[in-house]
């Protein structure tokens, strides 16, 4: 007990008492939240300052609106239904084709237009969201998943995780949904998450739940050593996020579409601790790093040079 | 101030130092005929043994006055017209203490005429030469006239002396007779026994006699100067317990329980804590029943202490923030074991209903309105069922809060399908596992006492908890979280 004690703190790993008490409380002001905690808001944010977002195809508010939703769904084959304040991933509806009037789930279920309609109001309702507050639901441009990364998840879109501390990254990993997930990339769901090395975005070894893994567990490709495209871009969008929100110490998902290039799904305020075994490095030291040396740097590319020179792996 | 309250005013810190005291009542039920209604009832006494430190009497529209007769306190309670079913309380509460040594009157009382005649004058007379020529003292005279009057084959004159199937009330009235024509001071007591919760109690009679100034008790069946401790005198003399006019099927009910007050509040009772000011500001200045619901709610502190530790420093999970605590203070009602086995039960049946509803589609706020209407459906069969069975602790299904039930069962539900059963049922254990801890900490008489008598200590609570606001080490469970990097 007291060896695995000393073996953290050495490392520098950071428990959730450490990450609320000591970087969301002072960095965090609880009046941003809502600038992340609602996807369309985020998505609007981040169109304005250019950066990459997924194509919004409608919002529903009220419940009298889904009756309008097969004429708003009929331009598009395939979609995605979200909660505007889901929390980790539930509530997410993917539509990737259509069969006369059906819709046709990723896994091959099919849909009945009611059953859509059903998702839709029980997103309305709080279902998914949180606290279970009435909520909106957004429907999207469904991401067209980039056949480098395609080898290594399994249906569902694998995403990028970047921790971002004063708008430097300091950790990253790339979460890719397994069969146990249901095509989801949510590492609670089963998903697992690769570490991805800062400077040259190189994937590490996996972590599934909370154990290391080098393979794949669906596709049964290694993990490690997948280069991932666009990094650069990935970083600069990352950073950039801090001048969105304002905030300190956030989280941001980021996926590749094979056509559009790095699009950012959404940010965290209080992003999770699991990245830290995925790349098998605590976030303590580097985050009190970026601490120390913040208000050096000012715009997103010195930060981001910041990052690639610090956080190499020896 | 709890050092003050200790060290000045000498509150006890735990709750061995309580006296104890008891809650006796008494119910009077008779039906009037429409005609006025004069009911006189004796109300129980202080003795070296007991002291009446409260009492309540509870009669709505009836005139009551109180008042002392030959050493008897009375009530008597009047209306000028009532009908039907009547029903009178008194309530008083009694502190039990060692004995405090005997009243000594200087005048010996006077003694009632003995009141014999003709035939039983002569019996009287015999028996009271016959026991006095074999006695020394009062003492042996008492046991010698109790031991004649109750023996299975009485002597003659015994026999005419009490009649037919004389009762014990009546056999102690012809010794008082008895020792009066002898010359000694007697008299009838009538009281109850102080035990543990009893309910329409009998009463108890012994006889009393004046002997060197003062009254010593005699115990009719062991005929031994000396009575038990728990007996509580009523009243004495002849007179039975109430006396009705204007009513009839007049019935006495005499309930007594024993309450854990601490001693300070009979002290505050009996006016001997010199600092009101102080007094008059702590918890004991509110009515009982108040100061019952604050012992529970002083209590809920300490378990969110407990949470918040198991919480944040050890790491388990639970499902809502305060959920546990809630669930531990119904397990005061239940005890731990039935509370355990009935939370089990209700969540397991809920879910279940709960995941029948996931097929009907039905919104958020309507579903969680049907889980709640089954649950309270569940509460009452359980403990209808379990009433038959003749399980008591069935009733007690109810106290829990069915909302949060309800809610533990939606959130497990929704945990259950976005993140397997597995997850679900750890949170519910982890939430249970608290909820007991919590149970077992407010359960602990020393705490509930200390809190109560001393509520400033929740600021040490407070800290507490503001100290662990600020901790930013590891929880434990994330110690096994983590644990691979012990590896590398």
């Amino acid at each position: 007990m007291l060896k695995t004690l000393q073996a953290l703190r050495e490392k520098g790993v950071i428990g959730i008492n450490q990450r609320n008490a000591d970087f969301i409380l002072p960095y965090n002001p609880r009046h941003l939240y809502p600038l992340v905690d609602d996807k369309l808001r985020t998505k609007k944010l981040a169109a304005e300052k250019g950066l990459g977002v997924p194509e919004l195809y409608g919002v529903v508010e009220i419940v009298r609106q889904t009756q309008d939703l097969p004429q708003v769904l009929a331009p598009y084959d395939d979609f995605v239904i979200k909660p505007a304040h889901g929390s980790g991933g539930s509530g997410i509806l993917i539509v990737s084709g259509r069969r006369k009037k059906l819709f046709r789930k990723p896994s091959g279920a099919l849909l009945k237009e009611s059953e859509v309609i059903h998702h839709v109001i029980n997103t309305l309702s709080g279902m998914y969201s949180l606290g279970g507050h009435p909520d909106s639901a957004l429907i999207e441009y469904r991401i067209q998943v980039d056949p480098l990364l395609e080898s290594i998840s399994f249906q569902g879109v694998p995403d990028i995780r970047i921790i971002v501390f004063f708008g430097v990254p300091v950790l990253s990993m790339v979460r890719l949904p397994t069969r146990l997930s249901n095509g989801k990339a949510n590492l609670h769901q089963g998903a697992i998450g690769a570490g991805v090395d800062i400077p040259n975005g190189v994937t590490l070894d996996a972590v599934s739940f909370n154990d290391v893994v080098t393979e794949h567990p669906d596709t049964g490709n290694p993990i490690a050593g997948v280069s991932i495209p666009e990094w650069d871009k990935l970083l600069y969008f990352a950073s950039q996020c801090y001048e969105l929100t304002g905030l300190g110490y956030q989280g941001i998902d980021i996926v590749l579409d094979k056509d559009k290039g790095p699009l950012i799904l959404e940010l965290n305020a209080r992003p999770g601790l699991n990245i830290q075994i995925a790349n098998m490095t605590g976030l303590l030291h580097r985050l009190r790093l970026v601490e120390k040396h913040r208000h050096e740097l000012g715009s997103a590319k010195t930060r981001v040079d910041f990052a690639k020179t610090q956080f190499a792996r020896k | 101030m709890f050092f003050f309250k200790v060290a000045v005013l000498g509150f006890p810190t735990t709750p061995d130092t309580e006296s104890e005291i008891w809650d006796i009542e008494a119910s009077i039920s008779f039906v009037a005929k429409d005609k006025p209604v004069k009911l006189s009832l004796y109300l129980p006494r202080n003795t070296e043994h007991n002291t009446v430190v409260n009492e309540q009497f509870l009669s709505r529209g009836y005139g009551l006055i109180s008042r002392h007769e030959r050493g008897n306190r009375q009530a008597v309670w009047s209306i000028r017209q009532a009908v039907g079913e009547q029903n009178l309380y008194y309530h008083a509460t009694v502190q039990r203490e060692g004995a405090q040594g005997r009243r000594v009157f200087k005048k010996v009382p006077k003694i009632e005429p003995p009141n014999f005649e003709g035939p039983f004058l002569e019996a009287a007379n015999a028996l009271v030469a016959e026991i006095v020529s074999e006695s020394a003292d009062v003492d042996i005279l008492v046991a010698g006239l109790l031991k004649r009057l109750h023996a299975d084959q009485p002597s003659d004159h015994i026999s005419l002396l009490l009649g037919k199937k004389a009762t014990l009330e009546k056999k102690l009235q012809i010794a008082v007779r008895i020792l009066s024509l002898q010359g000694s001071p007697a008299r009838v007591a009538h009281g109850i026994q102080l035990k543990e919760q009893a309910r329409d109690l009998p009463l108890v009679h012994w006889l009393q006699v004046f002997n060197e100034g003062s009254w010593s008790n005699y115990h009719p069946e062991t005929y031994q100067s000396e009575i038990p401790e728990d007996y509580l005198l009523w009243w004495h003399g002849e007179d039975r317990m109430f006396i009705a006019k204007g009513a009839d099927q007049t019935r006495v009910k005499i309930s007594v329980s024993l309450s854990l007050e601490s001693a300070i509040n009979a002290l505050v009772d009996r006016g001997q804590v010199l600092t009101p000011q102080l007094m008059a500001f702590s918890l004991f200045s509110l009515p009982i029943h108040a100061q019952t619901t604050y012992r529970i709610l002083l209590m809920i502190p300490m378990g969110a202490l407990l949470l918040v530790f198991l919480r944040n420093i050890v790491g388990v999970k639970t499902f809502g923030t305060f959920t546990p605590v809630l669930i531990a203070l119904a397990f005061r009602e239940t005890e731990l074991f039935w509370g355990l086995f009935f939370f089990s039960m209700m969540v397991a049946l809920g879910l279940s209903v709960r995941f029948y509803l996931e097929h009907l589609k039905l919104l958020l706020v309507p579903r969680i309105a049907s889980v709640l209407i089954v649950v309270v459906l569940f509460m009452v069969g359980f403990s209808i069922v379990s009433h038959k069975l003749g399980l008591v602790r069935g009733l007690s299904v109810a106290i829990f809060p069915m909302v949060i039930l309800t809610m533990t069962i939606e959130r497990m539900s929704i945990v259950w399908e976005e993140r397997g059963p597995s997850e679900a049922m750890s949170q519910c254990f982890g939430s249970l596992m608290v909820a007991s801890a919590a149970y077992l900490l407010m359960n602990v008489k020393v705490i509930e006492h200390l809190l109560f008598v001393f509520p400033e200590l929740l600021l040490v609570c407070l800290s507490g908890t503001l100290l662990i606001g600020r901790y930013n080490g590891y929880r434990l469970t994330e110690l096994i979280r983590f644990k691979v990097f012990t590896r590398a």
